[in-house]
């Protein structure tokens, strides 16, 4: 994003309405677990550790509930809507086409509205795009726990926008260093 | 059908625009400043780069219009994109636009799939390292636009090639920014 700043501006907007824009009935927490969900189905390590964190200090530091519903989100303590919404996030991740009426009517009979639904499938999209853009150009990702543990807590209490990419790129440097 | 409630006869991703306009705003940035901004690739070869990598997503509306799109800059050649969505390595295209495609077809399928031997025929034959970067940024955003449109199994005129004439026409004249502005808003729960 540093190399590329004019592209940089519609994708920070795009995530930040897509994750914590206020006018949406999931959660941000719900919506960074779809986010984090599909991109360890993707297998990539960035963008699965940075949004996992989000979602769990959105939950209040609950890393190992995003641990379990990475494994197996069927067997986490969430809710059946939740469930249901991540099976379409999964199948989106694999491709479009393979949501289903009956996806859509399991998701329903739990309570999705059609603008909850809308944001899943969206979100799911958008992480194949941001996915593909971290590990296409084989960029550097940091290992340390700690460094997304910091940039969970930005993203939860600051936003996309309001978050600097200051840290990743100093810790990027420091190894470079090293 | 569109698994949610959309406005009636407004196809593909217009109707998820109109549907949600907070969303529309940030997609049309993004695709105005992939396949229109200031940049070495020319639109027709970015736009041949959606159309290819929408072509292997198998999604109808995107490679319809973004087809369309690149058609028009191409002086209309829609021959040429028909060639390149069958097999773009025998079509009469740069070595260059020919390796960022080969590019673009391994992002379609995971960005790990991206070798440096890929990047490195990329860079033989004269490509920048911004043209590599937006090039896997146009197939990985292709690969959501595609999904978007059809994991809401929204609807696609086929057999109208017409339609999709204009619209490449008007896209590639106005731009993506306004694309969607006084669509009819819809009703949706």
């Amino acid at each position: 994003m540093v190399f590329s700043p004019e592209t940089t501006r519609p994708l920070r907007d795009l995530v930040e309405v897509l994750l914590r824009a206020p006018n949406n009935t999931l959660t941000p927490a719900e919506r960074e677990m779809i986010a984090t969900y599909v991109s360890s189905q993707n297998d990539c390590y960035y963008c699965r550790h940075c949004h996992g964190a989000a979602a769990a200090e959105h939950l209040g530091g609950n890393y190992a509930l995003i641990e379990d519903l990475q494994r197996n989100y069927r067997a986490v303590p969430i809710s059946d809507k939740l469930k249901a919404l991540l099976a379409i996030a999964g199948e989106v991740q694999k491709g479009g086409k393979l949501v289903t009426t009956e996806d859509v009517e399991v998701v329903r009979r739990h309570g999705a509205t059609d603008k909850e639904i809308h944001a899943t499938v969206l979100i799911a999209a958008a992480f194949c795009m941001f996915n593909r853009y971290v590990d296409g150009l084989a960029t550097w990702q940091p290992r340390d726990p700690g460094v997304y543990r910091e940039i969970g807590q930005r993203i939860a209490n600051h936003g996309y926008n309001a978050t600097g990419w200051e840290l990743p790129v100093q810790v990027a440097k420091e190894a470079s260093q090293d | 059908m569109a698994h949610i409630k959309l406005a009636e006869g407004i196809p593909g991703i217009l109707g998820l625009m109109a549907f949600r306009p907070e969303t529309a705003k940030p997609l049309n940035a993004l695709a105005d400043v992939l396949l229109r901004g200031p940049n070495s690739l020319s639109p027709g070869d970015r736009e041949m780069i959606a159309t290819y990598v929408s072509s292997q997503n198998d999604c109808y509306f995107c490679q319809g219009v973004h087809g369309a799109v690149a058609a028009h800059h191409w002086g209309g050649n829609e021959k040429l994109i028909d060639e390149i969505k069958r097999n773009f390595e025998s079509s009469p295209i740069s070595d260059k636009l020919k390796s960022l495609l080969a590019i673009a077809g391994q992002v379609q399928k995971g960005g790990k799939h991206v070798t440096a031997d890929d990047v490195e025929r990329a860079r033989k034959h004269g490509a920048t390292d911004k043209e590599i970067h937006d090039t896997v940024l146009i197939a990985a955003a292709f690969c959501m636009y595609n999904r978007y449109v059809d994991g809401l199994a929204t609807w696609a005129p086929e057999g109208f090639p017409e339609v999709y004439r204009q619209s490449g026409k008007r896209l590639a004249e106005q731009g993506y920014i306004s694309s969607t502005d006084g669509l009819p808003a819809s009703t949706g729960g």
